[in-house]
Parts: C-alpha cells; structure tokens; sequence
C-alpha cells in the first residue's frame, strides 16, 4: 500500500478495521471521536457490527459480550471515559478475554480539558480497574507507529487472552501525518474453543470473572501472572536512539518520547553525547534496556506530559545506578524541544545530588523560570 | 385381575436444568421463573443456539441451572453484554435473567438504552421488591411504608421517593416491541406468565426487536414471611401498585400465534 495523509484517530481506525475488527462500540469524547465517526461510517458498510452505546459503561460492557464469542472487538474513548470503563475492564481480565481499547489521553483529572497529556500512565500501565490484573500497554509516537501497534495490539490480546491498551494522545490522535496502512484481512471465521456460541456439538461454557471459592480465585490469579510472564518474556518492545555511546540518557513514551528525540538530536548537534530510551511497550515495562544503559552513563532524564508517572517505574528499573532527573509539561501542554534541550543541559552541567528527589528539583526550576 | 392404574407423568424436570440443586431460598418465586425459561426454551428448541446472561443478584446463578451457553454480567449491565453478544451473533437466542436493584437501579441506563435501540434481545425481570442476595435492603421497587434492612422505619416516600414501575416505564419506548407484567404467586398465574414469556422469546426469534417480561416474585426470606404469607403479601401489596398486563405489543408481534 502507498503512503497517503491521514490523521491519527482515523488511521488506528482503518487499521483495526484491516486488522479484521468484526465489532466497534463507542461513545463520543474528545480528542477522540474522529475514530468513533469513521467506525460509524465504515463498520455497517462492511456489514460489521457498530453501535454508540449510550455511554462509556455501555460501550465496554458490549465490547465484554462481544468478546465472549470470540470476535475481534475493540473500543475507543479518552481519559474521563477510560475511568468509566475501568470496571468494565477488570471483568473482562478477570473472565481472560482479548479486547482492544484506545486511550486518546487529554488532560485531567477530572473533566480537564481536550489538549493532549499523559497523566492516565497509572491507570493504565498499573491497572485502574480493582483487582489483580496486568494489561498490555502500547504507546506510539506517530501516525504510522498508532497503525502498526493498533493491528499487533489484536494479535497479542488474543495470544495471551489480555486487555491490551493502545496508549495515545490528543497529539497523536489529531495530527496529520503520510503512514502506511495494512492490507485489509479476511474476517476470521473459527470460534476459540473457550467462546460461547450455542452448545450445538459440544458442552456448555459458562464466561464469568467470579469465583467464590477462594481456591478456584487463587488458581485464576495464579494462570494470570503466570500468562504474564510469559508477556514479560517475550513481548517488550522499546527504540533506542543514539544510545551507543551516550554518556546520558533521556527517556519519554509516545508524544513526549518525540518531541525528546529532537531534543536529543539537538543535543548531539551541540556535542552532548546523549541517547534516547522511548518505551514502545509500557506494560510489560522494557526494565533490561534501562539497566544495560544506565550501566554506561551518568544521569538520566524523564520526560512525560504528567507529573512524573512513568518516573517511578524508570527509577525502580535502574535502582539508583546513576541520577534520574524529572521534566514535565502537564495540565495539556506539550513540551517544546528547546525546554528539553534545557533540561539535558542541566543534567550535565549541574548535575544531581545524592538522594536529591526529581520532583522537588524539577518544581524548583519551573519556578525559576518564573 | 385389577388392570394396573395407567400411568402419566404430570411433573418433570426440564432436560436443560443441568444437575445443580436450586439454590433459592424456601419458598421463593425465582425457581419457578427459572423453571419457565427453561420450558419455554425447550419447547422451541433453540437452547443449542441460545446464550444466557447472568446478572448479579440471587440472579447471578442462573448460569448454574441451565445447560446451556451463558456469560455472566456485571451489576446491571446485563442488556449492554447481551447488546454485545446479539450483534456479534446476531442469529442466537440472547436473554438477560436480572432481578429489581440489578435492572431497575443500577443498570436502569442500560436497560432503557438496549429498549430505545430496540435490541433483538429478550429479558427477563424479576421484581420483588428488595435486594435478596444481600439481605433485603430498599429497592427502587421497594413499596411505600414497606420495611427493609435499608428502610428500617418503613420506606419513607418524602426522602425515598417512590417505587418505580418498570414495564410502563419502558413501554413509552418506540424501540419496545413486549413489554408485560406478570406475577408468580398462584397456578393461573404461572401459566399466564410462562404464555408472556413464550411470546416474548418469540419476539426475539421473529426478529421483531426488544422483548421484557416483569415477574412480580416473592422474598419469603427477607420479607420475614412463611412461603404462603409471602404469595399472600404479592397478591394484596403488589398487584395494586404493580398492575399486571400489557403494556407495549407492537401490531406484528400481536400477529403471532403462541
């Protein structure tokens, strides 16, 4: 297929629909709602299901029944509709099922506002939704990169039977960009032989995330952490730029992860032999590939569009191997390459102190700059 | 020689009921509701296409009982998971089994939304006037004046409001094609109440749109009253405040012939 201009919510769209989607169902919220409205539009002319639900609760719990007979389902919303489907989602982990949900992140908390943030990072990543449960998280930083997770985001939720969460934002959702998408796939035709269909031929199955006794419960919370090892062995995924020989590091997902390559390409400009870690998978986290580099270099910069969430997770992977520094743009504000270009400066020039805490240095220099 | 008496089985066990004992409490109206589903289903022969969903509730067990597909909702999203399943499978049987607080509290959005789409789907309401599974507090159904573990002193209309009426709520929907209430507390009744059901599945079957039977139903158990005292209680507290008929027919489902 030839590349063509296409904008990000309406690309994952596509994609989905190529990647064999058989079932949509949504609520309108922005920055979101362009991948509602091209579901609407395409879904019932390829005889596929589609409905707007009357509200977020509605949406998830249909793609929860959908997904008890196998198909291919997905949903689509951003921040506040996430919480609503958050108990939506803890049943469909808890009953094992493959379903596929974009997040479109926007400010917050609360309503916030409809410009582009990375503060659902925690509820996402870890959990959200009560009781013990991992999802897979993906974050892509371009429109291409939205198509290409949104068509693996499918077959890793079915190969491991999880929620899996593409992680995007109100930049990438709502930019144009040229990208490339898949050939359209058949529909599949087979039933797994856990979905519920009709008994025609064979014993009942019985879907459900309860079991009262406590026994069974364990055996369940036992298969899932176990499931998710195998996720954690086999499908971290991250990019690593200029990392070879760098002496710092920068680290960012999705929009963030972007706009801090350009830093880091500045900074090399400059002489500063800095390299960049972009998470491409969140959960499973890429612990190792921050390990490994943290073992060559000095310091270590965060850059998130939130108060400092993935911050945590960076911080436990390294385990105080060298400095993490913090630097944050929230509220629905993206950061520019020169303010990051500035934070690599200072992480060299000034460098941390022992025990010094990222969040204080960092509220200190935003202060500053005031 | 005496010829020996001929004999007829008047009573037996619905070969989909799979071998759980009924976990209902003494007395209680929900097994015989169950029991109706599970003839109904029989005698249209579609329980190797039918999937069942289980609400929360004493409700939540309907899974249990029938040996047939069934998925398990959570508290009063019931229609939108049977929503989800019909228009995967759009040539199954999907019914939701869903008692008073799971239908006509929590998952009222849901309910009146799967109604106003008209989902091809049949549900199943059972009312009786309280939350069983959790030991008898106020429902929406619960009576003015009538006691419970939530309305200690009685329900007090003034800051409680009043009981909500379910089936003439959702029978102002165009999306409704069968919306009727019946009650299980005498023989005549049960019939009439299996006869709404058969029609209501029917509906579904025909492709006619969304299809609700209310079951007005007893709670000996949390009502404090022996089985008898509690069809007695339906009978003279109930029907005056929940009339049993029909509220919604759609003209092509009163054409079929059940």
């Amino acid at each position: 297929m030839a590349k063509q201009l296409i904008k990000g919510n309406e690309a994952v769209a596509e994609a989905a629909i190529r990647a064999g989607l058989q079932a949509y169902f949504g609520y309108p919220i922005t920055p979101q709602t362009e991948l509602l409205e091209w579901m609407a539009k395409r879904m019932p002319e390829l005889g596929r299901a589609f409905v707007q639900a009357e509200s977020e609760l509605g949406a998830i719990n249909m793609v929860y029944g959908a997904a008890c007979t196998g198909a291919r389902v997905m949903t689509s919303t951003s921040s506040p509709g996430t919480s609503l489907m958050m108990e939506g989602i803890s049943y469909i982990a808890g009953t094992e099922l493959p379903i596929v949900l974009v997040d479109v992140m926007r400010g917050g908390p609360g309503l916030g506002n409809i410009a582009p943030a990375q503060a659902d990072y925690n509820q996402m990543v870890h959990g959200g939704g009560h009781g013990d449960y991992f999802p897979i998280v993906l974050a892509p930083s371009s429109v291409q990169e939205s198509i290409d997770l949104t068509v693996l985001a499918f077959d890793l939720a079915e190969k491991y039977r999880a929620v899996t969460i593409v992680l995007t934002d109100g930049n990438i959702g709502q930019m144009m960009e040229p990208a490339e998408l898949p050939e359209m796939k058949p529909l599949k035709k087979d039933f797994p032989d856990w979905a519920v269909a009709g008994i025609k031929g064979r014993e009942r199955r019985v879907l459900t995330s309860i079991n009262l006794e406590p026994r069974l419960q364990e055996q369940t919370n036992m298969r899932l952490i176990k499931r998710w090892q195998e996720v954690t062995a086999n499908e971290v995924r991250f990019k690593t730029y200029f990392s070879e020989d760098a002496e710092w590091l920068v680290t960012g997902f999705g929009s963030a992860g972007r706009v801090a390559l350009s830093a880091v390409r500045q900074a090399r400009a400059e002489g500063i032999r800095v390299g960049l870690i972009r998470p491409v998978t969140l959960s499973p986290f890429p612990v190792k590939i921050y390990q490994e580099l943290a073992a060559k270099a000095k310091g270590l910069l965060v850059v998130e569009m939130n108060t400092g969430q993935m911050l945590a997770d960076v911080s436990l992977a390294v385990a105080g191997q060298l400095p993490v520094g913090f630097y944050g743009r929230v509220g629905g504000i993206t950061p520019f390459p020169d303010e990051i270009v500035t934070e690599i400066h200072r992480m060299v020039n000034e460098p941390m102190q022992p025990g010094e805490d990222a969040r204080v240095r960092w509220l200190s220099h935003l202060e500053t700059a005031r | 020689m005496v010829n020996p008496i001929p004999q007829q089985p008047v009573y037996t066990r619905p070969a989909i009921f799979t071998e759980t004992p009924n976990t209902f409490c003494p007395g209680c109206t929900h097994g015989v509701g169950i029991r109706l589903v599970a003839e109904v289903l029989e005698e249209m022969n579609v329980t190797d296409h039918t999937i069942g969903v289980a609400s929360v509730g004493c409700s939540v067990f309907a899974y249990n009982f029938f040996d047939f597909d069934f998925v398990q909702a959570p508290h009063g999203r019931a229609p939108a998971m049977a929503t989800g399943v019909k228009r995967a499978l759009p040539d199954r049987i999907v019914f939701t089994y869903q008692g008073d607080g799971d239908l006509a509290s929590i998952g009222m959005g849901e309910i009146v939304a799967a109604s106003v789409r008209g989902e091809n789907i049949t549900v199943i309401f059972v009312n009786n006037t309280n939350y069983g599974m959790t030991g008898g507090q106020m429902a929406p159904t619960t009576l003015p004046g009538q006691i419970t573990t939530s309305s200690p002193n009685g329900r007090d209309v003034e800051t409680m409001g009043y009981p909500i009426r379910t089936a003439e709520l959702l029978a102002t929907n165009t999306g409704s094609s069968y919306v009727v209430r019946r009650s299980l507390h005498d023989p005549k009744n049960i019939r009439l109440a299996k006869k709404a059901i058969r029609t209501a599945f029917e509906t579904q079957a025909h492709g006619l749109g969304f299809s609700l039977v209310e079951l007005l139903s007893t709670c000996p158990t949390n009502w404090g009253y022996t089985p008898n005292e509690a069809l007695t209680w339906l009978e003279e507290h109930m029907l005056p405040y929940y009339p049993l008929g029909d509220f919604k027919v759609a003209p092509a489902v009163a054409e079929l012939k059940v």
